[in-house]
């Protein structure tokens, strides 16, 4: 059985992570992402697991990926300014393939920007953040619990694809504390890597042909080669045209053609939802109680709740936008994901954002105002 | 033997003639078969440049990251699993000039593997410019009037840094450089060995150092062993290549403390 404990979002992550099987984090510690660090280096030797304090974030995130090609399920917390070091390396866990997580959580940027307040600033570049063409699995939690559960989801879904996944918690859930169950193993759902089974002789880590190939690890019996650099199905290097064509769409299409299935959302009040509010992260507290007071005054208010922000949960979107009269985006920023949403607008609906950027919170009040002004129309 | 560790299909090395690469690629993988490490149980880590492509020739486990990164993936892959026999090939661009924030702090973390930079004394890769070893006066791509910073003397820094071993050598003493190797190798905890090897493409020409039996020579003419250096002086050690080791002593590794640490809190696994 589950334990209810009560704590921080940032400590519900370790747990999350340990209880997913984690055993390495890297990491430079950086506000608001601090406690994960700290909590970790508490709990993981308390499970036989490394923390290791690195130099900087761009030597987190490479100690992150040799750990996890050495067996060991990895994370790593940070913040904007980390997440920026840790582009370049991030490249190197979605071209190798190798599964990892990184949390970011968000504060107020550019720069150092506001080192302590919240933002969702941070969402198109944990979606384009390291270069060339990629897809990557971003999850966004709202609540401690998600806090736990997600980030159990954020390891299976990193290693059923071999791909990073980006944690995008921010300050307002990272520090925030309410209660939370701690659910036991046998309560989880835990994918463990899918290692090869084959005669060592015949293994190839980059040979999809038959489905995403089998990950083996560093000291099995599987030797392989793991290369940032355009490589063939054995890992390594090649440069023929057709292969970093393969390649490069293989990286896309074997997360997008499974968009569906790693879709997260949540509805509330959709049913019947005129007004409909598509909000992601802390700005989704916000807009459910700006939705429950719509409702008070007599407006059919919904949110659809994006918690996998990538890749687009394309159909719940495309649903939502068919029978809303409009849409509302409130987000930490200046309008980051509801272009993703304008894209799938199917007629004229008007989409508005209502999006704060000094470093507060969205107040619900806020938001209910344009709901208040769609809902006249 | 030794060919069991090369990658035929890869061959012939896409090294210029007279690079100092193979011969550091080969004196690495003697001093593996030496000691009969496996395929299976070992891990060649490169960085990003000519020695950088030193993986593509080798049949063992290898790891091909970024430039300058090629320490820290290796942390990660030896403190998780602390069997493997971890090597870290780095150039002087990726190891001391791009990377010296990472090659600093492994000297003091302390982790238990090998690090073998590949000093030519420029990018080879990119075509010959500077690095953080370029000797001051010297001509390269990017300093075309003479280099007017002073290039690091890497031991000094590793040494300094806190490395348990670190030693120098050159590719024209092979048998001192399989010395130094295994050495390294034997050597418990964070190992460092700095190879001065010759880029005739690009130092050598640009320095007019002739080819690369010239650049042989080169290094040959300028090399001094740390005995002979302890009673040279600073202006007579000017430009030279002092090659020995420097430091050789036992510290407990990070693996080895970290472990006391988690067998301190043994009691059950509290998963
Ligand atoms: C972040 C980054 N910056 C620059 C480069 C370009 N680059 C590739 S190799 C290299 C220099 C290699 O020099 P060195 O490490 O001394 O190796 P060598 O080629 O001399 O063996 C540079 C600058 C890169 N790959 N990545
Ligand atoms: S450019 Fe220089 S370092 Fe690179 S292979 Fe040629 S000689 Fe060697
Ligand atoms: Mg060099």
């Amino acid at each position: 059985m589950g334990e209810f404990r009560f704590m921080q979002g940032n400590e519900a992550m370790t747990e999350g992570a340990i209880a997913a099987g984690a055993r390495f984090y890297a990491g430079y510690p950086i506000t608001p992402s601090s406690e994960v660090a700290e909590t970790s280096s508490i709990r993981l030797p308390q499970v036989s697991g490394l923390y290791v304090q690195m130099e900087d974030e761009i030597g987190s995130m490479a100690a992150l990926i040799g750990a996890s090609a050495a067996g060991k399920k990895s994370y790593t917390a940070t913040s904007g300014p980390g997440l920026s070091l840790m582009a370049e390396n991030l490249g190197v866990a979605v071209m190798g393939e190798i599964p990892c997580v990184l949390i970011d959580v968000q504060r107020s940027g550019p720069s150092t920007g506001l080192a302590t307040k919240p933002a969702q600033g941070d969402v198109l570049q944990a979606r384009w953040g390291t270069h060339g063409d990629h897809s990557i699995i971003v999850l966004s939690p709202s609540s401690v619990q998600d806090c736990f559960d997600l980030m159990v989801q954020a390891f299976n879904y990193s290693e059923q694809y071999r791909t990073p996944v980006i944690f995008l918690s921010d300050e307002i859930i990272g520090h925030l504390r309410e209660q939370v169950i701690i659910k036991s193993p046998e309560e989880l759902e835990i994918i463990e890597r899918n290692e090869p089974a084959c005669d060592p002789a015949d293994y190839r880590p980059y040979d999809h042909s038959e489905g995403l190939a089998p990950l083996s690890h560093f000291g099995s019996p599987y030797v392989f080669k793991v290369n940032g650099s355009m490589h063939d199905e054995w890992g390594r290097p090649c440069a023929r045209p057709d292969n970093a064509d393969a390649i490069i769409r293989h990286l896309s299409e074997k997360i997008e053609a499974h968009a569906e299935d790693i879709a997260i959302t949540r509805k509330y009040n959709m049913d019947d939802a005129e007004i409909v509010l598509i909000c992601y992260g802390g700005a989704a507290r916000s807009a459910l109680s700006a939705m429950k007071k719509a409702r008070e005054k007599g407006i059919k208010a919904g949110v659809l709740q994006i918690v996998t922000l990538w890749p687009v949960p394309e159909k719940e979107i495309a649903e939502a936008m068919r029978q809303a009269k409009a849409v509302v985006v409130p987000e930490l920023n200046l309008g980051q994901y509801i272009g993703e949403i304008a894209k799938r607008n199917p007629g004229n609906i008007p989409v508005r954002g209502v999006n704060r950027i000094d470093g507060q919170p969205i107040f619900p009040a806020q938001i209910l105002e344009v709901i208040e002004e769609e809902a006249a129309k | 033997m030794i060919r069991d560790y090369l990658l035929e299909e890869k061959l012939p090395l896409f090294w210029c003639a007279g690079c100092g690469n193979g011969i550091v690629l080969q004196a690495l993988l003697r001093n593996i078969d030496k000691r009969g490490f496996t395929r299976e149980n070992t891990v060649i880590t490169t960085g990003i440049g000519c020695w950088g492509k030193a993986d593509d020739y080798v049949t063992t486990n290898s790891f091909h990251g970024t430039h300058g990164r090629a320490l820290p993936f290796s942390t990660g892959i030896k403190l998780a699993n602390p069997d493997l026999h971890v090597f870290t090939l780095m150039g002087d661009g990726d190891g001391i000039t791009i990377g010296g924030n990472h090659l600093i702090h492994a000297a003091r973390r302390n982790v238990d593997l090998v690090a073998i930079l590949v000093n030519n004394l420029n990018y080879g890769m990119t075509g010959g410019q500077y690095s953080g070893t370029t000797p001051k006066h010297a001509i390269t791509k990017t300093s075309p009037y003479g280099h007017v910073e002073n290039g690091f003397d890497v031991c000094r820094v590793v040494q300094a840094a806190g490395a348990p071993f670190v030693a120098r050598g050159t590719v024209f003493d092979v048998v001192q450089l399989d010395k130094l190797i295994g050495k390294a190798i034997d050597h418990k905890g964070f190992s460092f060995v700095e190879v001065i090897s010759p880029c005739p493409t690009h130092f050598g020409r640009s320095n007019k150092l002739g080819d690369a039996p010239k650049m042989m020579q080169w290094i040959k003419d300028n090399t001094v062993s740390r005995e002979k250096a302890a009673n040279m002086t600073a202006e007579e050690l000017r430009g030279k290549f002092v090659t020995g080791i420097f430091e050789e002593r036992e510290q407990e590794d990070y693996g080895t403390a970290y472990q006391k640490v988690i067998d301190s809190l043994k009691g059950g696994d509290r998963a």
